[in-house]
Protein backbone atom coordinates (compact mmCIF):
# COMPACT_ATOMS: atom_id res chain seq x y z
CA UNK A 1 0.00 0.00 0.00
CA UNK A 2 2.72 2.47 0.97
CA UNK A 3 4.51 1.43 -2.22
CA UNK A 4 1.52 2.49 -4.28
CA UNK A 5 1.38 5.84 -2.44
CA UNK A 6 5.08 6.39 -3.07
CA UNK A 7 4.77 5.62 -6.75
CA UNK A 8 1.73 7.84 -7.11
CA UNK A 9 3.60 10.61 -5.24
CA UNK A 10 6.65 10.37 -7.47
CA UNK A 11 4.44 10.30 -10.53
CA UNK A 12 2.57 13.42 -9.38
CA UNK A 13 5.76 15.28 -8.50
CA UNK A 14 7.41 14.58 -11.84
CA UNK A 15 4.17 15.32 -13.65
CA UNK A 16 3.57 18.62 -11.85
CA UNK A 17 7.09 19.86 -12.61
CA UNK A 18 6.75 19.26 -16.31
CA UNK A 19 3.06 19.62 -16.85
CA UNK A 20 2.65 23.29 -17.70
CA UNK A 21 5.10 23.13 -20.57
CA UNK A 22 4.01 19.73 -21.78
CA UNK A 23 0.42 20.85 -21.80
CA UNK A 24 0.85 24.16 -23.60
CA UNK A 25 3.86 24.20 -25.90
CA UNK A 26 5.18 20.68 -26.38
CA UNK A 27 4.26 18.39 -29.21
CA UNK A 28 4.26 14.84 -27.86
CA UNK A 29 4.96 13.52 -31.34
CA UNK A 30 8.02 15.70 -31.61
CA UNK A 31 9.20 14.71 -28.15
CA UNK A 32 8.90 10.99 -28.84
CA UNK A 33 9.93 10.85 -32.50
CA UNK A 34 11.77 14.10 -33.25
CA UNK A 35 15.38 13.20 -33.87
CA UNK A 36 17.06 16.42 -32.76
CA UNK A 37 17.72 17.20 -29.13
CA UNK A 38 18.96 20.79 -29.12
CA UNK A 39 17.53 22.39 -26.00
CA UNK A 40 19.95 25.33 -26.04
CA UNK A 41 19.68 26.19 -29.72
CA UNK A 42 17.44 28.95 -31.01
CA UNK A 43 14.75 27.92 -31.52
CA UNK A 44 15.26 24.95 -29.15
CA UNK A 45 14.42 21.47 -30.42
CA UNK A 46 13.11 18.89 -27.99
CA UNK A 47 13.14 15.67 -29.98
CA UNK A 48 14.01 12.88 -27.51
CA UNK A 49 14.27 10.09 -30.07
CA UNK A 50 18.10 10.07 -29.92
CA UNK A 51 17.90 9.53 -26.16
CA UNK A 52 15.19 6.89 -26.36
CA UNK A 53 17.06 5.04 -29.11
CA UNK A 54 20.34 5.34 -27.19
CA UNK A 55 18.72 3.94 -24.06
CA UNK A 56 17.18 1.06 -26.00
CA UNK A 57 20.41 0.16 -27.80
CA UNK A 58 22.52 0.25 -24.67
CA UNK A 59 19.97 -1.73 -22.68
CA UNK A 60 19.76 -4.35 -25.42
CA UNK A 61 23.55 -4.77 -25.49
CA UNK A 62 23.61 -4.88 -21.69
CA UNK A 63 21.08 -7.72 -21.66
CA UNK A 64 23.00 -9.64 -24.32
CA UNK A 65 25.94 -9.49 -21.94
CA UNK A 66 24.15 -9.92 -18.63
CA UNK A 67 21.59 -12.65 -19.34
CA UNK A 68 24.00 -15.41 -20.43
CA UNK A 69 26.53 -14.36 -17.81
CA UNK A 70 24.12 -14.23 -14.90
CA UNK A 71 22.16 -17.36 -15.82
CA UNK A 72 25.33 -19.36 -16.29
CA UNK A 73 26.63 -18.08 -12.96
CA UNK A 74 23.33 -18.81 -11.19
CA UNK A 75 23.16 -22.34 -12.61
CA UNK A 76 26.74 -23.02 -11.61
CA UNK A 77 26.40 -21.64 -8.10
CA UNK A 78 22.93 -23.05 -7.48
CA UNK A 79 23.16 -26.47 -9.11
CA UNK A 80 26.79 -27.51 -9.41
CA UNK A 81 29.01 -25.75 -6.87
CA UNK A 82 29.23 -27.40 -3.47
CA UNK A 83 30.06 -26.44 0.09
CA UNK A 84 32.83 -23.89 0.62
CA UNK A 85 33.22 -23.06 -3.05
CA UNK A 86 29.56 -22.18 -3.26
CA UNK A 87 29.71 -19.92 -0.21
CA UNK A 88 32.78 -18.12 -1.54
CA UNK A 89 31.18 -17.58 -4.92
CA UNK A 90 28.07 -16.14 -3.33
CA UNK A 91 30.10 -13.70 -1.27
CA UNK A 92 32.06 -12.74 -4.37
CA UNK A 93 28.90 -12.08 -6.35
CA UNK A 94 27.50 -9.93 -3.58
CA UNK A 95 30.76 -7.97 -3.49
CA UNK A 96 30.50 -7.39 -7.24
CA UNK A 97 26.96 -6.10 -6.79
CA UNK A 98 28.26 -3.55 -4.29
CA UNK A 99 30.75 -1.83 -6.60
CA UNK A 100 29.62 1.81 -6.93
CA UNK A 101 28.46 2.79 -10.38
CA UNK A 102 30.98 5.60 -10.69
CA UNK A 103 33.73 2.99 -10.42
CA UNK A 104 32.16 1.11 -13.30
CA UNK A 105 32.06 4.41 -15.18
CA UNK A 106 35.79 4.89 -14.66
CA UNK A 107 36.40 1.32 -15.84
CA UNK A 108 34.39 2.10 -18.96
CA UNK A 109 36.23 5.35 -19.53
CA UNK A 110 39.79 4.29 -18.75
CA UNK A 111 39.91 0.55 -19.38
CA UNK A 112 37.14 -0.58 -21.71
CA UNK A 113 37.32 2.51 -23.93
CA UNK A 114 40.97 2.13 -24.99
CA UNK A 115 40.52 -1.65 -25.38
CA UNK A 116 37.55 -1.27 -27.72
CA UNK A 117 39.30 1.53 -29.53
CA UNK A 118 42.33 -0.58 -30.38
CA UNK A 119 40.51 -3.89 -30.93
CA UNK A 120 37.99 -2.49 -33.40
CA UNK A 121 40.10 0.40 -34.69
CA UNK A 122 37.62 3.09 -33.68
CA UNK A 123 38.02 6.81 -33.26
CA UNK A 124 36.45 6.63 -29.84
CA UNK A 125 36.01 3.67 -27.51
CA UNK A 126 33.14 5.41 -25.75
CA UNK A 127 30.09 4.00 -27.48
CA UNK A 128 27.00 1.81 -27.24
CA UNK A 129 29.12 -1.34 -26.98
CA UNK A 130 31.20 0.06 -24.13
CA UNK A 131 28.20 1.33 -22.17
CA UNK A 132 26.31 -1.91 -22.87
CA UNK A 133 29.15 -4.11 -21.62
CA UNK A 134 29.64 -1.97 -18.53
CA UNK A 135 25.91 -1.97 -17.79
CA UNK A 136 25.73 -5.70 -18.43
CA UNK A 137 28.55 -6.34 -15.97
CA UNK A 138 26.85 -4.05 -13.46
CA UNK A 139 23.49 -5.75 -13.78
CA UNK A 140 24.83 -9.32 -13.85
CA UNK A 141 25.53 -9.80 -10.10
CA UNK A 142 22.08 -8.76 -8.92
CA UNK A 143 20.49 -10.75 -11.74
CA UNK A 144 22.58 -13.74 -10.68
CA UNK A 145 21.30 -13.41 -7.13
CA UNK A 146 17.66 -13.22 -8.24
CA UNK A 147 18.08 -16.07 -10.73
CA UNK A 148 19.75 -18.23 -8.10
CA UNK A 149 16.85 -17.55 -5.74
CA UNK A 150 14.49 -18.69 -8.49
CA UNK A 151 16.49 -21.91 -8.89
CA UNK A 152 16.57 -22.42 -5.14
CA UNK A 153 12.77 -22.15 -5.06
CA UNK A 154 12.51 -25.28 -7.22
CA UNK A 155 11.67 -28.08 -4.76
CA UNK A 156 14.50 -30.54 -4.13
CA UNK A 157 11.98 -33.34 -4.66
CA UNK A 158 11.81 -32.39 -8.37
CA UNK A 159 15.55 -32.80 -8.74
CA UNK A 160 15.46 -36.05 -6.81
CA UNK A 161 12.60 -37.42 -8.91
CA UNK A 162 14.30 -36.44 -12.14
CA UNK A 163 17.61 -37.93 -11.07
CA UNK A 164 15.83 -41.10 -10.02
CA UNK A 165 14.69 -41.34 -13.65
CA UNK A 166 18.34 -41.49 -14.62
CA UNK A 167 18.78 -37.86 -15.65
CA UNK A 168 22.22 -36.29 -15.33
CA UNK A 169 22.63 -33.08 -13.36
CA UNK A 170 22.68 -31.06 -16.53
CA UNK A 171 19.58 -32.79 -17.90
CA UNK A 172 17.79 -32.13 -14.63
CA UNK A 173 18.65 -28.44 -14.90
CA UNK A 174 17.63 -28.18 -18.52
CA UNK A 175 14.44 -30.20 -18.52
CA UNK A 176 13.04 -29.63 -15.05
CA UNK A 177 14.65 -26.85 -13.04
CA UNK A 178 14.62 -24.18 -15.74
CA UNK A 179 11.04 -25.06 -16.69
CA UNK A 180 9.88 -24.52 -13.14
CA UNK A 181 12.02 -21.46 -12.46
CA UNK A 182 10.94 -19.60 -15.60
CA UNK A 183 8.81 -16.91 -13.90
CA UNK A 184 11.61 -16.17 -11.44
CA UNK A 185 14.16 -16.04 -14.24
CA UNK A 186 11.95 -13.60 -16.15
CA UNK A 187 11.86 -11.48 -13.04
CA UNK A 188 15.65 -11.51 -12.96
CA UNK A 189 15.84 -10.30 -16.56
CA UNK A 190 13.29 -7.57 -15.87
CA UNK A 191 15.15 -6.39 -12.85
CA UNK A 192 18.24 -6.28 -15.01
CA UNK A 193 16.46 -4.26 -17.66
CA UNK A 194 15.19 -1.89 -14.99
CA UNK A 195 18.71 -1.52 -13.65
CA UNK A 196 20.09 -0.87 -17.13
CA UNK A 197 17.36 1.67 -17.92
CA UNK A 198 17.81 3.56 -14.72
CA UNK A 199 21.61 3.58 -14.46
CA UNK A 200 22.98 7.06 -15.03
CA UNK A 201 26.53 7.95 -14.17
CA UNK A 202 28.29 4.87 -15.56
CA UNK A 203 26.47 5.20 -18.89
CA UNK A 204 27.16 8.91 -19.05
CA UNK A 205 30.87 8.16 -18.71
CA UNK A 206 31.04 5.15 -21.01
CA UNK A 207 28.60 6.00 -23.79
CA UNK A 208 30.32 9.10 -25.18
CA UNK A 209 27.08 11.02 -24.66
CA UNK A 210 26.48 11.92 -28.29
CA UNK A 211 22.98 13.33 -28.86
CA UNK A 212 22.23 11.36 -32.01
CA UNK A 213 20.40 8.08 -32.56
CA UNK A 214 23.10 5.38 -32.84
CA UNK A 215 23.31 3.46 -36.10
CA UNK A 216 25.50 0.65 -34.77
CA UNK A 217 27.04 -0.52 -31.52
CA UNK A 218 30.20 1.38 -32.42
CA UNK A 219 28.42 4.75 -32.41
CA UNK A 220 28.49 6.93 -29.36
CA UNK A 221 25.05 7.53 -27.87
CA UNK A 222 23.22 9.26 -25.05
CA UNK A 223 20.55 7.90 -22.73
CA UNK A 224 17.53 9.56 -21.14
CA UNK A 225 18.93 9.28 -17.64
CA UNK A 226 22.36 10.61 -18.54
CA UNK A 227 20.80 13.58 -20.33
CA UNK A 228 18.66 14.46 -17.34
CA UNK A 229 21.66 14.23 -15.05
CA UNK A 230 23.90 16.24 -17.35
CA UNK A 231 21.46 19.03 -18.17
CA UNK A 232 19.18 19.53 -15.19
CA UNK A 233 21.79 21.50 -13.25
CA UNK A 234 22.27 23.92 -16.12
CA UNK A 235 18.64 24.47 -17.06
CA UNK A 236 16.86 27.50 -15.65
CA UNK A 237 14.37 26.40 -12.99
CA UNK A 238 10.82 26.30 -14.39
CA UNK A 239 12.06 27.19 -17.85
CA UNK A 240 11.08 25.11 -20.88
CA UNK A 241 14.29 23.12 -20.84
CA UNK A 242 13.93 22.40 -17.14
CA UNK A 243 10.37 21.25 -17.61
CA UNK A 244 11.04 19.10 -20.62
CA UNK A 245 13.64 17.19 -18.61
CA UNK A 246 10.90 16.34 -16.15
CA UNK A 247 8.73 15.20 -19.02
CA UNK A 248 11.63 12.95 -20.01
CA UNK A 249 11.58 11.56 -16.51
CA UNK A 250 7.92 10.82 -17.01
CA UNK A 251 8.69 9.04 -20.28
CA UNK A 252 11.30 6.94 -18.48
CA UNK A 253 8.79 6.18 -15.78
CA UNK A 254 6.16 5.12 -18.32
CA UNK A 255 8.62 2.92 -20.21
CA UNK A 256 9.72 1.01 -17.12
CA UNK A 257 6.11 0.81 -15.99
CA UNK A 258 4.97 -0.72 -19.28
CA UNK A 259 7.90 -3.15 -19.32
CA UNK A 260 6.83 -4.37 -15.92
CA UNK A 261 3.20 -4.67 -17.00
CA UNK A 262 4.21 -6.52 -20.14
CA UNK A 263 6.41 -8.89 -18.19
CA UNK A 264 3.72 -9.50 -15.64
CA UNK A 265 1.32 -10.28 -18.45
CA UNK A 266 3.77 -12.66 -20.12
CA UNK A 267 4.50 -14.50 -16.89
CA UNK A 268 0.82 -14.86 -16.04
CA UNK A 269 -0.13 -15.85 -19.57
CA UNK A 270 2.49 -18.59 -19.61
CA UNK A 271 1.34 -19.92 -16.31
CA UNK A 272 -2.25 -20.15 -17.43
CA UNK A 273 -1.34 -21.98 -20.64
CA UNK B 1 -6.71 -63.37 2.43
CA UNK B 2 -3.84 -63.96 0.09
CA UNK B 3 -4.94 -65.41 -3.21
CA UNK B 4 -3.17 -68.69 -3.99
CA UNK B 5 -2.11 -67.44 -7.42
CA UNK B 6 0.25 -65.03 -5.76
CA UNK B 7 2.45 -67.90 -4.71
CA UNK B 8 1.87 -70.14 -7.68
CA UNK B 9 5.45 -71.23 -8.30
CA UNK B 10 7.45 -70.53 -5.19
CA UNK B 11 10.03 -73.21 -5.90
CA UNK B 12 10.88 -71.87 -9.35
CA UNK B 13 11.22 -68.41 -7.92
CA UNK B 14 13.30 -69.56 -4.99
CA UNK B 15 15.97 -70.94 -7.25
CA UNK B 16 16.08 -68.01 -9.68
CA UNK B 17 19.20 -65.84 -9.31
CA UNK B 18 18.71 -62.80 -7.13
CA UNK B 19 18.35 -59.44 -8.85
CA UNK B 20 19.63 -57.60 -5.81
CA UNK B 21 21.96 -58.98 -3.15
CA UNK B 22 22.70 -57.01 -0.03
CA UNK B 23 25.54 -57.99 2.30
CA UNK B 24 26.49 -56.30 5.55
CA UNK B 25 24.71 -53.10 4.56
CA UNK B 26 25.06 -50.26 7.02
CA UNK B 27 23.92 -46.68 6.58
CA UNK B 28 24.98 -43.76 8.74
CA UNK B 29 24.05 -40.10 8.68
CA UNK B 30 27.09 -38.53 10.31
CA UNK B 31 27.25 -40.22 13.71
CA UNK B 32 23.68 -41.48 13.60
CA UNK B 33 23.26 -45.09 12.51
CA UNK B 34 20.16 -45.62 10.38
CA UNK B 35 20.72 -49.21 9.33
CA UNK B 36 23.24 -51.91 10.18
CA UNK B 37 24.10 -55.48 9.28
CA UNK B 38 21.46 -56.07 6.65
CA UNK B 39 21.86 -59.21 4.52
CA UNK B 40 19.16 -60.10 2.06
CA UNK B 41 18.43 -61.14 -1.52
CA UNK B 42 15.68 -59.78 -3.71
CA UNK B 43 14.68 -62.31 -6.32
CA UNK B 44 13.59 -61.54 -9.83
CA UNK B 45 9.86 -61.04 -10.36
CA UNK B 46 8.93 -61.02 -6.73
CA UNK B 47 7.28 -58.33 -4.70
CA UNK B 48 9.55 -57.87 -1.72
CA UNK B 49 7.71 -56.17 1.11
CA UNK B 50 9.44 -54.20 3.84
CA UNK B 51 7.44 -53.31 6.89
CA UNK B 52 8.40 -51.70 10.16
CA UNK B 53 7.76 -48.66 12.32
CA UNK B 54 9.09 -45.19 11.60
CA UNK B 55 12.88 -44.78 11.76
CA UNK B 56 13.42 -48.45 11.08
CA UNK B 57 15.69 -47.61 8.14
CA UNK B 58 13.26 -48.59 5.36
CA UNK B 59 13.66 -45.46 3.24
CA UNK B 60 17.42 -45.38 3.81
CA UNK B 61 17.52 -48.93 2.48
CA UNK B 62 15.82 -47.85 -0.75
CA UNK B 63 18.21 -44.94 -1.12
CA UNK B 64 21.15 -47.30 -0.96
CA UNK B 65 19.71 -49.46 -3.75
CA UNK B 66 19.71 -46.78 -6.44
CA UNK B 67 22.53 -44.70 -4.97
CA UNK B 68 20.44 -41.65 -4.13
CA UNK B 69 22.82 -40.97 -1.25
CA UNK B 70 24.27 -37.87 -2.85
CA UNK B 71 21.07 -35.98 -2.10
CA UNK B 72 21.52 -36.48 1.60
CA UNK B 73 24.49 -34.71 3.13
CA UNK B 74 26.73 -36.94 5.28
CA UNK B 75 24.98 -40.15 4.20
CA UNK B 76 27.52 -42.96 4.45
CA UNK B 77 26.93 -46.43 3.03
CA UNK B 78 28.94 -49.49 4.15
CA UNK B 79 28.72 -53.06 2.95
CA UNK B 80 27.87 -54.19 -0.55
CA UNK B 81 24.79 -53.98 -2.71
CA UNK B 82 24.82 -55.71 -6.07
CA UNK B 83 22.24 -55.07 -8.74
CA UNK B 84 22.06 -57.59 -11.59
CA UNK B 85 25.46 -58.90 -10.52
CA UNK B 86 27.26 -55.56 -10.31
CA UNK B 87 28.35 -53.78 -7.16
CA UNK B 88 26.46 -50.49 -7.16
CA UNK B 89 29.28 -48.84 -5.23
CA UNK B 90 31.66 -49.27 -8.15
CA UNK B 91 29.28 -48.32 -10.92
CA UNK B 92 30.71 -45.20 -12.53
CA UNK B 93 27.63 -44.28 -14.50
CA UNK B 94 25.07 -43.73 -11.77
CA UNK B 95 22.63 -42.35 -14.30
CA UNK B 96 22.56 -45.64 -16.17
CA UNK B 97 22.03 -47.50 -12.88
CA UNK B 98 19.16 -45.24 -11.89
CA UNK B 99 17.54 -45.52 -15.28
CA UNK B 100 17.13 -49.27 -14.61
CA UNK B 101 15.49 -48.60 -11.26
CA UNK B 102 12.12 -46.88 -11.01
CA UNK B 103 11.28 -44.99 -7.82
CA UNK B 104 7.92 -43.91 -6.48
CA UNK B 105 8.22 -41.51 -3.56
CA UNK B 106 5.80 -41.23 -0.60
CA UNK B 107 4.44 -37.88 -1.73
CA UNK B 108 3.75 -37.80 -5.45
CA UNK B 109 6.16 -35.60 -7.36
CA UNK B 110 4.47 -34.45 -10.55
CA UNK B 111 7.27 -32.63 -12.31
CA UNK B 112 6.34 -29.12 -13.48
CA UNK B 113 5.80 -30.40 -17.01
CA UNK B 114 2.76 -31.52 -18.95
CA UNK B 115 1.34 -34.98 -18.23
CA UNK B 116 2.72 -36.13 -21.58
CA UNK B 117 6.18 -34.68 -20.91
CA UNK B 118 6.28 -36.23 -17.44
CA UNK B 119 5.95 -39.70 -18.92
CA UNK B 120 8.02 -38.95 -22.03
CA UNK B 121 10.90 -37.48 -20.00
CA UNK B 122 12.77 -40.69 -19.34
CA UNK B 123 12.52 -42.02 -22.94
CA UNK B 124 13.66 -38.62 -24.15
CA UNK B 125 16.63 -38.71 -21.80
CA UNK B 126 17.54 -42.03 -23.41
CA UNK B 127 17.55 -40.19 -26.72
CA UNK B 128 14.15 -41.22 -28.09
CA UNK B 129 12.95 -38.53 -30.52
CA UNK B 130 10.25 -40.15 -32.61
CA UNK B 131 6.82 -38.70 -31.84
CA UNK B 132 5.09 -41.95 -32.76
CA UNK B 133 7.26 -44.00 -30.40
CA UNK B 134 6.84 -41.48 -27.58
CA UNK B 135 3.06 -41.39 -28.11
CA UNK B 136 2.98 -45.15 -27.85
CA UNK B 137 5.13 -45.23 -24.69
CA UNK B 138 3.06 -42.51 -23.01
CA UNK B 139 -0.22 -44.27 -23.73
CA UNK B 140 1.06 -47.69 -22.72
CA UNK B 141 2.55 -46.47 -19.43
CA UNK B 142 -0.48 -44.39 -18.52
CA UNK B 143 -2.73 -47.37 -19.25
CA UNK B 144 -0.61 -49.68 -17.12
CA UNK B 145 -0.75 -47.14 -14.28
CA UNK B 146 -4.57 -47.03 -14.62
CA UNK B 147 -4.52 -43.32 -15.38
CA UNK B 148 -5.04 -43.19 -19.16
CA UNK B 149 -8.82 -42.91 -19.16
CA UNK B 150 -8.77 -39.98 -16.78
CA UNK B 151 -6.16 -37.90 -18.57
CA UNK B 152 -6.23 -38.93 -22.22
CA UNK B 153 -8.05 -35.71 -23.19
CA UNK B 154 -5.68 -33.39 -21.39
CA UNK B 155 -2.23 -34.78 -21.88
CA UNK B 156 -0.83 -31.28 -22.36
CA UNK B 157 -2.16 -30.13 -18.96
CA UNK B 158 0.32 -29.64 -16.14
CA UNK B 159 1.11 -32.86 -14.28
CA UNK B 160 1.44 -30.99 -11.02
CA UNK B 161 -2.23 -29.90 -11.22
CA UNK B 162 -3.59 -33.45 -10.99
CA UNK B 163 -5.11 -34.71 -7.76
CA UNK B 164 -2.84 -36.52 -5.29
CA UNK B 165 -4.00 -39.98 -6.34
CA UNK B 166 -3.69 -39.13 -10.01
CA UNK B 167 -0.24 -37.66 -9.50
CA UNK B 168 0.89 -40.82 -7.75
CA UNK B 169 -0.31 -42.90 -10.68
CA UNK B 170 1.46 -40.43 -12.95
CA UNK B 171 4.70 -41.03 -11.09
CA UNK B 172 4.14 -44.77 -11.46
CA UNK B 173 3.57 -44.30 -15.19
CA UNK B 174 6.74 -42.24 -15.29
CA UNK B 175 8.69 -44.92 -13.46
CA UNK B 176 7.34 -47.53 -15.90
CA UNK B 177 8.44 -45.40 -18.86
CA UNK B 178 12.01 -46.12 -17.76
CA UNK B 179 11.29 -49.80 -18.47
CA UNK B 180 12.93 -50.55 -15.14
CA UNK B 181 14.05 -53.97 -13.99
CA UNK B 182 13.40 -52.94 -10.42
CA UNK B 183 10.64 -50.75 -9.06
CA UNK B 184 11.03 -49.18 -5.62
CA UNK B 185 7.85 -48.03 -3.94
CA UNK B 186 8.22 -45.98 -0.78
CA UNK B 187 4.93 -45.83 1.10
CA UNK B 188 3.21 -44.91 -2.13
CA UNK B 189 -0.27 -44.83 -0.66
CA UNK B 190 0.28 -42.13 1.99
CA UNK B 191 -1.33 -39.41 -0.11
CA UNK B 192 -3.70 -41.64 -2.03
CA UNK B 193 -7.33 -42.47 -1.33
CA UNK B 194 -8.25 -46.11 -0.59
CA UNK B 195 -10.01 -46.74 -3.90
CA UNK B 196 -7.02 -45.51 -5.90
CA UNK B 197 -4.73 -47.48 -3.62
CA UNK B 198 -6.59 -50.66 -4.48
CA UNK B 199 -6.35 -49.86 -8.19
CA UNK B 200 -2.61 -49.28 -7.91
CA UNK B 201 -2.24 -52.52 -6.00
CA UNK B 202 -3.96 -54.38 -8.84
CA UNK B 203 -1.51 -52.74 -11.23
CA UNK B 204 1.43 -53.88 -9.11
CA UNK B 205 0.24 -57.48 -9.09
CA UNK B 206 0.13 -57.34 -12.89
CA UNK B 207 3.57 -55.77 -13.09
CA UNK B 208 5.22 -58.58 -11.16
CA UNK B 209 5.21 -60.64 -14.33
CA UNK B 210 7.59 -58.16 -15.93
CA UNK B 211 9.69 -56.71 -13.17
CA UNK B 212 10.79 -56.90 -9.58
CA UNK B 213 9.22 -54.70 -6.94
CA UNK B 214 10.42 -53.58 -3.54
CA UNK B 215 7.47 -52.31 -1.58
CA UNK B 216 8.16 -50.30 1.56
CA UNK B 217 4.96 -49.80 3.44
CA UNK B 218 3.74 -48.93 6.89
CA UNK B 219 0.44 -50.60 6.12
CA UNK B 220 0.92 -54.14 7.32
CA UNK B 221 -2.12 -55.33 5.41
CA UNK B 222 -0.77 -53.90 2.19
CA UNK B 223 2.33 -56.05 2.50
CA UNK B 224 0.07 -58.99 3.25
CA UNK B 225 -1.97 -58.36 0.10
CA UNK B 226 0.96 -57.84 -2.25
CA UNK B 227 4.28 -59.16 -1.07
CA UNK B 228 5.66 -62.61 -1.79
CA UNK B 229 8.16 -62.28 1.02
CA UNK B 230 8.17 -59.69 3.73
CA UNK B 231 11.07 -58.26 5.69
CA UNK B 232 10.51 -56.71 9.09
CA UNK B 233 12.83 -53.79 9.87
CA UNK B 234 13.14 -52.48 13.39
CA UNK B 235 15.52 -49.90 14.82
CA UNK B 236 17.93 -50.06 11.90
CA UNK B 237 18.08 -53.86 11.71
CA UNK B 238 16.42 -56.41 9.53
CA UNK B 239 14.74 -58.59 12.11
CA UNK B 240 13.50 -61.30 9.78
CA UNK B 241 12.56 -62.17 6.23
CA UNK B 242 9.74 -64.64 5.85
CA UNK B 243 7.34 -65.65 3.09
CA UNK B 244 4.40 -63.34 3.58
CA UNK B 245 1.83 -66.09 3.88
CA UNK B 246 3.75 -67.75 6.67
CA UNK B 247 4.52 -64.50 8.45
CA UNK B 248 0.87 -63.57 8.58
CA UNK B 249 -0.38 -66.97 9.61
CA UNK B 250 1.54 -67.12 12.85
CA UNK B 251 4.86 -68.20 11.34
CA UNK B 252 6.93 -65.14 12.20
CA UNK B 253 10.27 -66.34 13.56
CA UNK B 254 10.88 -63.39 15.85
CA UNK B 255 8.46 -62.50 18.65
CA UNK B 256 8.93 -58.77 17.90
CA UNK B 257 7.51 -59.31 14.42
CA UNK B 258 4.43 -60.94 15.80
CA UNK B 259 4.02 -58.08 18.27
CA UNK B 260 4.29 -55.54 15.47
CA UNK B 261 1.86 -57.38 13.24
CA UNK B 262 -0.66 -57.50 16.02
CA UNK B 263 -0.27 -53.80 16.61
CA UNK B 264 1.33 -53.98 20.05
CA UNK B 265 3.79 -51.26 19.05
CA UNK B 266 4.72 -49.09 16.06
Amino acid sequence: MSAILFIAGIFLFIGSQGMEFAWNRLSITELLFGDRWEPTADPPRYGAWPLIAGTAWITAVAMLVAVPLSFAAAIYVGEFAKGKQREWLKVLIELLAAIPSVVWGVIGLQVMGPILQSVFGLQSGLNVLNAGIILGLMAAPIMTTIAEDALKAVPESYREAAEALGATRWQVVRKVVLAHARPGLSAAVLLGIGRAFGETIAVLMASGHRLMPPGSVFDSAATITATIAAELGEAAVDGDHYQVLFVLGLVLFLITFSINLLADWIVRGRRRA
Amino acid sequence: MVSPSLHATPTARDTAPALVTVRGLGIRYGAKVALQGVDLDIRRNEIFGIIGPANAGKTSFLRALNRMDEFVPHMQIDGTVTFAGRDVRTIRNLYALRSHIGVVFPLPVGLPLSIYDNVALSPRLRGERSKAVLDEIVERCLRRAALWDEVKDRLQGLGSLLSGGQQQRLTIARALSQEPELLLLDEFSIAVDPVTTMRIEEVLKELRRELTIVLVTNLVQQARRLADRTAFFLGGRCVEITPTERMFSGGATDPRTADYLEGRFG
